[in-house]
């Protein structure tokens, strides 16, 4: 009896402190994104994240899209090869990059970049009573730490996966030509013909979603870690973590939301 | 003491995390351009009390008044704008290591768009020489100074928004004895000189007795003694007897935990 009570006992604290996480955060995002639109606004912040997370990203980035773009192109060939259908790599290829491998590799890199520093910088000032110095000076966190850099991803990320498709696709073409012999000119031509603008606009829209979850998760758990250097290292690990998670399950989500028809 | 209402006014500030009561029913006055000492042991609520007047935590019991006005009512708007006549320099200094030194300290200028980024910076200078800084460190990173350089550039920062009222946690803490002189020289002149209420918290007797015009005693979450500096060598209460010489026998019990 007592066995069975310490085992409800057990199932009914991770639930209760799953459902305090899930209320936490929600107040967390609800409270970040209103700052979003409130002034002051810290452009000088807003700037720096920016080129934080739009340019510094870049070969990160452009390097994981292009071994993307090379190996779909390979890996389409071999498998539609034995149906004869080789044709149709351009358009697994571009399909592919811009609508799903774009902004979730983007956001899976991103996440390990961009959203591991936040946590790790904002956790350092919550431990080290920098956050509360803000406050002492009037400076309210939530809109000089957190609010920039939700703007920041949440406008650069599409720029970064526009950038990330084109060099994608420039890499299933190099493999496409230089290795398996297509004529370049078709290969562009059947690019281009299956292309739909929904097509790269469903994988921006993305992106800025995982813009979103990147910082807010990065900026979450920072704000929220306690405990020193240990504290701040675990911080830095949810962050990546639940970032990446949620990163695949609002992917399948919006992809739902797009394409099911 | 005049008519005029304590500056600030703590009546019975209770504070508790989980089972662990801090803060058990506070009560303290500060007249305003007084400077009030707080000591205590290590862990008996001190930094808490000054958080709670701060707003950086939230009092489970009780009213805190700054101005005759209860704090804990005010909307976050309001609480802003008391923040902006507040000063305090932090234990570890809390300096923002992403900004250099010039930008640390004029940081609650710019904040408050009180002057421009220039302007700011030549306040940050004087300031800097008010706490002894030589301005080539103005464009050092916080990380590069030492400790007690780092906790001179708190003090400037804390001074530099003219507050009326300043809070110092541990202002002497983990600083050489002549440079704790020369910080508690600052904050008797800051105190004096500029008028300023100050709240300063601390376990060093010898600053607590030259910055304090009245000492307090927290203990397990009660201000149990409170008086003239004067006086607290022949108070006659056991616990601040026991505290003041740093004994380890008498009726503290300092809980040595495994």
């Amino acid at each position: 009896m007592t066995m069975t009570l310490g085992f409800l006992q057990s199932i009914g604290r991770v639930f209760l402190a799953f459902m305090g996480t899930a209320g936490r955060l929600s107040l967390f995002t609800i409270s970040a994104t209103s700052h979003c639109f409130r002034a002051p606004w810290y452009f000088r912040i807003i700037g720096r994240q920016m080129i934080e997370i739009g340019y510094y990203s870049l070969p990160v980035v452009g390097l994981t899209a292009v071994f993307a773009g090379m190996v779909l192109a390979l890996q389409s060939y071999t498998g539609f090869a034995r149906f004869s259908a080789e044709g149709a790599i351009a358009n697994v290829v571009v399909l592919s990059i811009t609508r799903e491998l774009g902004p979730v590799l983007a956001g899976l890199m991103v996440a390990g970049r961009i959203g591991a520093a936040m946590a790790a910088e904002i956790g350092t000032m919550r431990v080290t009573e920098q956050i509360d110095a803000l406050t002492t000076l009037s400076t309210n966190p939530m809109k000089y730490l957190v609010a920039p850099r939700l703007i920041a991803g949440v406008t650069m990320m599409p720029f970064l996966v526009f950038i990330a498709d084109i060099i994608g696709v420039f890499g299933g073409y190099l493999v496409a030509v230089y290795k398996l012999g297509f004529n370049p000119a078709n290969y562009l031509q059947n690019t281009w013909n299956f292309l739909e603008i929904s097509d790269v606009i469903s994988g921006l829209v993305k992106a800025s979603a995982f813009g979103f979850i990147v910082t807010l998760m990065g900026c979450y758990h920072g704000y929220n870690s306690k405990g020193g250097a240990q504290g701040v290292g675990a911080a830095t690990t949810n962050a990546v973590v639940s970032a990446s998670i949620l990163i695949l399950c609002f992917d399948y989500i919006l992809t739902e939301i797009f394409f099911a028809k | 003491m005049t008519d005029a209402p304590p500056k600030i006014s703590l009546k019975n500030v209770k504070k508790a995390f989980g089972d662990k009561v801090v803060l058990d029913g506070v009560n303290l006055d500060v007249a305003v351009g007084e400077s009030v000492v707080i000591i205590g042991g290590s862990g008996t609520g001190k930094s808490v009390a000054i958080k709670c007047i701060l707003g950086l935590l939230t009092p489970d019991e009780g009213t805190i008044e700054i101005d005759g006005r209860d704090v804990l009512d005010m909307t976050p708007r309001e609480r802003e704008k008391l923040n902006m006549q507040i000063g305090m320099l932090f234990q570890a200094a809390a300096l923002f290591d992403s900004l250099p030194v010039w930008e640390n300290v004029s940081f609650g200028l710019l904040a408050e768009k009180r002057c421009g980024r220039d302007e700011a910076r030549d306040i940050a200078l004087e300031k800097m020489a008010l706490v002894g800084l030589k301005p080539d460190i103005a464009d050092l990173s916080p990380a590069d100074l030492s400790g007690g350089m780092q906790k001179r550039v708190g003090l400037a920062r804390a001074i530099a928004i003219d507050p009326s009222i300043i809070f110092f946690d541990e202002p002497t803490t983990g600083l050489d004895p002549i440079m704790a002189d020369v910080i508690n020289k600052l904050i008797v002149h800051v105190n004096e000189n500029v008028g300023a209420t100050a709240l300063t918290i601390t376990h060093d007797m010898a600053s607590a007795k030259k910055i304090g015009d009245r000492i307090a005693m927290l203990y397990e979450g009660k201000i149990i003694w409170a008086g003239p500096p004067d006086d607290v060598d022949q108070s006659g209460n056991d616990y601040l007897d026991q505290f003041i010489h740093g004994r380890t026998t008498g009726p503290i019990k300092m809980a040595i935990r495994a």
